[in-house]
C-alpha cells in the first residue's frame, strides 16, 4: 500500500515536472543547445507564481505570468549567447547564478508559504480530489494541452526553421532564416515551459523556494534519456513528446522506489547524475563492445582456420 | 546584374598571419553568365564566393545585386537572392529532417516564416515531380531522413533545394570535390541541366581545369588575390588544359599547380 501511494505521489510529481522536461526537451533536442538556464528560470516559475498568489491575484493567472517570466529569462541566455558570442553553457549559467538573485528579489525573502491561499488545487479538492491527485489531474491537462501547441508549432514554417537550426545552422543561414532569432524564440518558449512547470510544482507543494531548482537540467536531461531509452526515438514527433513526459514519471516512479528501499534523501541528486553519465555514456559503451566482440569473433575464426590447415597438412 | 566593385579583403590584418585574400577585384557577371573560377589553394576563389555570399564583410569595396548596395546586408538577408551549394555534402541538408520537410524550407528561402503550416499538400507533388527529374529514385522516399541518403544524393537534393526557388544567382562552391569521380560527373551533369532549363546565372568554383573548360560560357582564373585571366564565349570554348596551364605558370610567381589540378 505504501507503495502504491507513493507511486501514485511521483506520477503526480511526474507530469508537473514533466512540462519543465518538455521544455527542456525543446533546448536540448530540437536545437542542440545544453541550456543550463533552467535551475533558475524553474524557480524563478515558482517565485513569481507565490508571490502573486500571496499578493491576492489569481493562481491561474499567475501560471500566466510565470510562463512570459521564464520566456524573459530565456530571451537574456540567448541575448548573451547570440548577441555577446558567449558560449551556450556559459551564458546559461551567467542567467541562471543571476536569477538566484532576482528570485530572491521577487519574493522578499528565500520562501514563501502558500499555506491557506488560493491555489490550483482548491478547485481540485472541491471535487473531492485529494492534494495528490488533483495535482496529477491537472499536470496531465496541462502536459496534453502542451503537447499538442508543440506538436502543431514544431510543424509550422517558424517551427520547422527552428528545428532546421538545431540540425543545421549553416544551410539554414543559406536559406535566409536569421539563426539567432530561432534561437532566441527556442531558447523563450524552452525557459517559459520551465517557469511554467516551477509554479505548477510551488502550487502543488504549498511553498515556493529560492532553491527549488537546483538540479533541474540533471533531472531534465535523466528524464527524456530514460523516455528515450524505454519508448525508443525512431517514432513520429508527438511520440517523442509524449515519451518525455513518460520519462519524468518514470524517473519520479524510481526515485519513489529508491526511496522506499531505504536509500537517503539527500543522496538522490547523486543517483540522478549516475544515471544521466550512464545513458549518456551507453552508445559510447556499445560501440566499445560491439567492437570488442568484433575482434573476439575474428580471432577465433582465424583460430579455427589456422587449425583446420594444421589438421590438413 | 551583380557586380564587385574594387573590394579588398585580408584576413588577420596586423598580425604575423596576415593575408591578402583579395585584392582590388572588380567583377561584373552578366544575366545567364556561367562562370566558372579555377585558382590554386589560396587564389581567393573561395573567399571571393563566400564575400557574395555575406559569409564574409569586405574590407573595403561594394558589392551591388540588381542595382542594390549588399555590402553591408548580412548572410541570411542576401539568402533572398542566393541559391548555394557547399563542397561539404552534409552542409547543404538538414540530416534529420525528412527530404519534403528539406524541400519546404528551401522553398520559403527569402520569405518571413510564418506560423502557416510548413508543408501544403500541393507542395509535396510539385517535390515530387522535382525530385523525379533528379533520376535517383528519391521521389518514393520524400519522408525518408536526409542522413540516411549517400553524399552524392545529398549533393543533387542541395542542387535542387538551391534551386527551387529560382535564385538571381546560384553559388556553387567546389561542389563536386567531395565526391567520387562517377557521382562527381552526375551531379555535374545536373548541375548543367538545370542552370540550363532555369536559365540561371552561375557562379562555380572548382578545382578542375576540364570542368572549368568543359562547363560554362565564361572562365576568370584567379591567382594570389587577383583575377588574372577572364575570358568568355568563343575564346573559352577553345580553351584546353594546357592554356590553362601556361596561364597558370607565366603569371603569378607563387602559384603551385597542385597534384590534384595536373591528375583529374
Amino acid at each position: 500500500m505504501g507503495i502504491f501511494l507513493a507511486i501514485q505521489g511521483a506520477a503526480s510529481q511526474g507530469v508537473l515536472w514533466g512540462l519543465m522536461t518538455l521544455g527542456l526537451f525543446i533546448t536540448y533536442k530540437i536545437l542542440n543547445f545544453a541550456d543550463l538556464t533552467v535551475d533558475g528560470s524553474f524557480a524563478l516559475g515558482g517565485s513569481v507564481s507565490a508571490i502573486l498568489i500571496t499578493s491576492g491575484f489569481s493562481p491561474y493567472l499567475s501560471l500566466v505570468i510565470a510562463f512570459f517570466a521564464g520566456s524573459l529569462a530565456g530571451l537574456v541566455t540567448g541575448l548573451l549567447h547570440t548577441k555577446l558570442k558567449i558560449p551556450g553553457i556559459l551564458a546559461g549559467i551567467l542567467t541562471m547564478i543571476a536569477l538566484y538573485s532576482v528570485n530572491i528579489r521577487v519574493m522578499g525573502q528565500a520562501n514563501i508559504p502558500l499555506l491557506g491561499q488560493e491555489t490550483m488545487l482548491t478547485l481540485t479538492s472541491s471535487f473531492g480530489l485529494s492534494k495528490t491527485l488533483g495535482s496529477l489531474l491537472i499536470g496531465s491537462i496541462f502536459s496534453a494541452i502542451v503537447i499538442a501547441i508543440l506538436y502543431w508549432f514544431f510543424g509550422t514554417e517558424l517551427g520547422s526553421a527552428i528545428r532546421a537550426t538545431g540540425s543545421n545552422e549553416k544551410m539554414v543561414q543559406a536559406l535566409g532564416i536569421n539563426t539567432e532569432s530561432m534561437k532566441n524564440i527556442g531558447l523563450m518558449l524552452s525557459n517559459a515551459l520551465v517557469a511554467f512547470s516551477g509554479a505548477l510544482v510551488a502550487q502543488s507543494q504549498g511553498y515556493a523556494d529560492v532553491g527549488m531548482g537546483t538540479g533541474t537540467i540533471v533531472i531534465g536531461l535523466a528524464s527524456i534519456i530514460i523516455g528515450e531509452v524505454i519508448f525508443g526515438k525512431r517514432f513520429s514527433f508527438w511520440y517523442r513528446l509524449m515519451s518525455v513526459v513518460f520519462g519524468s514519471i518514470l524517473y519520479r516512479i524510481i526515485i519513489a522506489i529508491v526511496l522506499q528501499l531505504g536509500m537517503k534523501s539527500t543522496d538522490l541528486k547523486l543517483l540522478t547524475a549516475v544515471i544521466v553519465a550512464l545513458a549518456l555514456a551507453l552508445p559510447v559503451i556499445n560501440e566499445k563492445m560491439t567492437r570488442h566482440q568484433k575482434r573476439k569473433i575474428n580471432r577465433l575464426q582465424k583460430k579455427t582456420e589456422a587449425n583446420k590447415k594444421a589438421s590438413i597438412q | 546584374m551583380i557586380a564587385l566593385d574594387t573590394v579588398h579583403k585580408t584576413f588577420n590584418e596586423g598580425t604575423i598571419n596576415e593575408r591578402k585574400a583579395l585584392i582590388d577585384i572588380n567583377l561584373k557577371l552578366e544575366e545567364g553568365d556561367f562562370v566558372s573560377v579555377i585558382g590554386g589553394n589560396g587564389a581567393g576563389k573561395s573567399t571571393l564566393l563566400n564575400l557574395i555570399a555575406g559569409v564574409y564583410e569586405v574590407d573595403s569595396g561594394h558589392i551591388y545585386f540588381d542595382g542594390i548596395d549588399v555590402t553591408e546586408e548580412k548572410e541570411h538577408k542576401r539568402a533572398r537572392f542566393l541559391g548555394r551549394v557547399f563542397q561539404d555534402p552534409m552542409l547543404g541538408t538538414a540530416a534529420n529532417m525528412q527530404i519534403d520537410e528539406n524541400l519546404a524550407l528551401a522553398y520559403r528561402r527569402g520569405k518571413r516564416r510564418s506560423l502557416a503550416w510548413g508543408i501544403r499538400p500541393a507542395e509535396k507533388e510539385r517535390y515530387k515531380k522535382e525530385l523525379a527529374m533528379l533520376d535517383l529514385g528519391l521521389e518514393s522516399r520524400m519522408t525518408t531522413k536526409v542522413g540516411l541518403l549517400s553524399g552524392g544524393q545529398r549533393q543533387a537534393l542541395t542542387l535542387l533545394m538551391a534551386t527551387i526557388q529560382k535564385p538571381r544567382l546560384l553559388l556553387l562552391d567546389e561542389h563536386t570535390a567531395a565526391l567520387d569521380p562517377k557521382t562527381a560527373q552526375k551531379v555535374l551533369e545536373l548541375t548543367d541541366e538545370i542552370v540550363k532549363r532555369e536559365g540561371l546565372t552561375t557562379f562555380m568554383v572548382t578545382h578542375n581545369m576540364k570542368d572549368a573548360i568543359r562547363h560554362g560560357n565564361r572562365l576568370i582564373m584567379m591567382s594570389a588575390g587577383k583575377i588574372i585571366y577572364d575570358v568568355r564565349g568563343e575564346e573559352k570554348r577553345k580553351l584546353e588544359v594546357a592554356d590553362l596551364m601556361q596561364k597558370f605558370q607565366s603569371s603569378a610567381q607563387d602559384a603551385i599547380i597542385n597534384d590534384r589540378m595536373l591528375l583529374s
